[in-house]
């Protein structure tokens, strides 16, 4: 049994104590929210224990980890504390604002040991996970070109603001959207370096972008664009989808179907020449608690895990997420050029 | 409950394992004369029941069954509450609180109206009617004699173990509406043990039960134990596992189960839904013995 804290609660913070409240191995000792209003349903409806500050919270309870679901500029200064104090965390994406800020944070993670884990969902679904298998076996041969795309219907129109659209806070659409997609190459193809061009373009928030298009390139010298607009209402929920070209074969996969083409017979096994695809009821793994998504369960189960030393901890760290903020900072850069 | 229970997943792009298909639906399914066209094909096939999300477009389709001189007496609605990207969108966008005050009818904080007046008092069981109310608002009229849920909100709420929102929720649709509340969740052996706890026997579950086990958190061995050791009326859905899964397998496990009083499915096409429709009529019979 792990004893968790769970700090903010917005949309994933309720979304992540619900799970917890379902895991079996877990009693969730404490919730802190800033929010009375917030904090009074939780207090009334729920049998979860408030507060209204983090360190009364630590020090009535002593957590063995924490959820860090705070609005994103809060990140670096709780998380710092947490790891700081020995406490195990799991934090929202995206990881920190800027580069520098992460960099000492993976420091202190290694020196106190800490596990750590950050909110890139998308690494626990079934499709993504099995694309990532057969690159890395090198069925599709050396990536040539990759190519990403994300929409989904988060500002359709001009609106009321929160910290979602204000840049100096972690709002934007390169930030707080584009991040899950940057994440997804960074992990299926290779953390990208260097950006050869960007746009950012605001199509109804007034202080952010709605839309990223940018030509990026790997470490490794693959040459990729991304395309990430979150005011396309043509799309019921977030959809991302990734092509990436090889030169043994193709790789079409988005969170719910897996396109692969082999161009020989040398194919992983289940798959053979020519296309193949699977769709997500095949490649799922199965939660004991479901919640929006395998994924979200699946996440925070790797955690629970990896405190209970069952696993390397080495999905979602402090480094891949600071990885992707890298990237966030450079596209940032390459447009106030 | 009828047996057949026809589905609205499709009309309005939901497709659960594959985007491109969800969006060749949602282009299909533009015009809502196409929808009620093909909810007529399975009226003709013999459903007299539709259960659909209080989507937007249901607003118009409503109001096109009401204006259809009795074309649509016999049939009934099973509503299912709320549509929920609407508000998960909200929240990304304006924040719970954002949410609230936009989806919460009235002058949020006016304190004339039962909103303002619950807000200020903290009365969260009014504001969760109010916004039953909002939501069903566009049934008024039709017959809607069960009202579900939706799995994000049950499944929410459950992982929560907000006991008093769905035990209030349950008398509200009991008192207000006449119906019978059911559940949609993804959780099923969990939510009985819920509902059993604060008193609420043999419930309408409606859940994916399906021959791969896709979706049945626990697994498919719990779920199957679950059915035979519980008093439940439950609704299979997701029979298809989305649609990769031979039908005659599919619906041959589902008709095999005991207390699965109703199979849910949606179809786009005359040929397919008629086809599904003899299929569990056909294994229906085979196992006439499961059959309340």
């Amino acid at each position: 049994m792990k004893k968790i804290g769970l700090i903010g609660i917005g949309k994933m913070g309720i979304s992540h104590l619900s799970i917890l409240g379902a895991h079996p191995q877990v009693e969730v000792v404490g919730v802190v929210d800033t929010s009375t209003l917030v904090t009074d349903i939780i207090r009334k409806y729920t049998p979860f224990k408030c507060y209204d500050n983090y360190n009364t919270m630590l020090n009535e309870t002593k957590p063995d980890a924490v959820i860090v679901s705070v609005p994103t500029k809060y990140h670096e200064p709780i998380v710092r504390d947490m790891i700081n104090k020995g406490i195990h965390v799991f934090v929202e994406k995206p990881f920190c604002i800027g580069a520098e800020q992460g960099s000492e944070l993976i420091e202190i993670a290694k020196k106190n040991k800490v596990i750590n884990q950050v909110g890139y969902h998308n690494k626990f679904i079934g499709t993504f996970i099995e694309a990532n298998k057969i690159i890395k076996g090198g069925y599709i041969g050396d990536i040539i070109h990759f190519s990403g795309e994300m929409n989904g219907p988060v500002v359709t129109k001009r609106k009321e603001e929160t910290w979602r659209s204000k840049p100096e806070e972690g709002g934007g659409c390169l930030m707080d959207y584009a991040a899950h997609l940057i994440d997804l190459i960074n992990y299926l193809v290779a953390p990208i370096k260097k950006i050869n061009g960007a746009d950012l373009i605001s199509i109804y928030s007034k202080q952010v972008e709605d839309a990223v298009y940018s030509l990026v390139e790997t470490e490794n010298g693959i040459h990729g664009n991304i395309q990430v607009n979150w005011s396309d209402e043509t799309f019921r929920k977030m959809a991302t989808a990734i092509t990436i070209i090889g030169t043994e074969g193709k790789i079409i996969v988005d969170s719910t179907e897996l396109k692969v083409y082999f161009k020989n017979i040398e194919t992983p096994k289940g798959y053979s020449k020519g296309w193949n695809t699977k769709q997500i009821n095949q490649l799922s793994t199965q939660v004991d608690f479901y919640l929006r998504g395998e994924e979200y369960s699946s996440q925070i189960d790797y955690f629970i895990d990896a405190l209970e030393g069952k696993n390397a901890n080495d999905i979602n760290t402090f480094k891949s997420a600071w990885e992707t903020d890298n990237v966030i900072e450079l596209i940032k850069n390459y447009k106030n050029n | 409950m009828q047996r057949i229970l026809f589905g609205d997943n499709q009309f309005f792009g939901v497709n659960h394992v594959s985007d491109e298909k969800s969006r060749s639906q949602a282009i299909k399914f533009k015009e809502d004369k196409t929808i009620l066209k093909t909810i007529d094909y399975a009226i003709d096939g013999g459903i007299d029941t539709f259960m659909c999300t209080t989507h937007d477009r249901m607003i118009n389709i409503a109001d096109l069954m009401r204006n259809s001189l009795g074309k649509y007496e016999n049939l009934q609605i099973y509503p299912c509450l709320p549509y929920a990207h609407k508000y998960a969108n909200a929240v990304t966008e304006l924040g719970i609180m954002g949410t609230v005050k936009q989806y919460v009818p009235g002058n949020f904080f006016g304190s004339i109206l039962k909103g303002g007046v619950a807000y200020l008092s903290k009365d969260y069981i009014s504001i969760m009617e109010l916004m039953v109310d909002a939501e069903l608002k566009m049934f008024k009229g039709l017959s809607t004699p069960v009202i579900f849920l939706q799995n994000v909100i049950t499944d929410l709420l459950l992982g929560l173990g907000m006991k008093d929102i769905i035990r209030a929720y349950h008398q509200y649709i009991i008192k207000k509406y006449n119906a019978e509340p059911g559940y949609i969740t993804m959780n099923l052996p969990k939510m009985i043990s819920l509902l059993d706890s604060i008193g609420i026997k043999n419930p309408i579950i409606c859940t994916s039960i399906n021959v791969d086990g896709f979706r049945m958190s626990g697994g498919k061995e719990l779920y199957e134990n679950t059915l035979k050791n519980n008093e439940v009326r439950a609704i299979a859905m997701q029979v298809l596992s989305g649609g990769s899964t031979a039908p005659n397998k599919a619906l041959e496990y589902v008709c095999s189960l005991p207390n699965v009083q109703s199979i849910l499915f949606g179809a786009s096409s005359k040929e397919n839904i008629n086809e599904t429709i003899s299929l569990i009529n056909y294994y229906d019979e085979k196992y006439a013995m499961h059959i309340a």
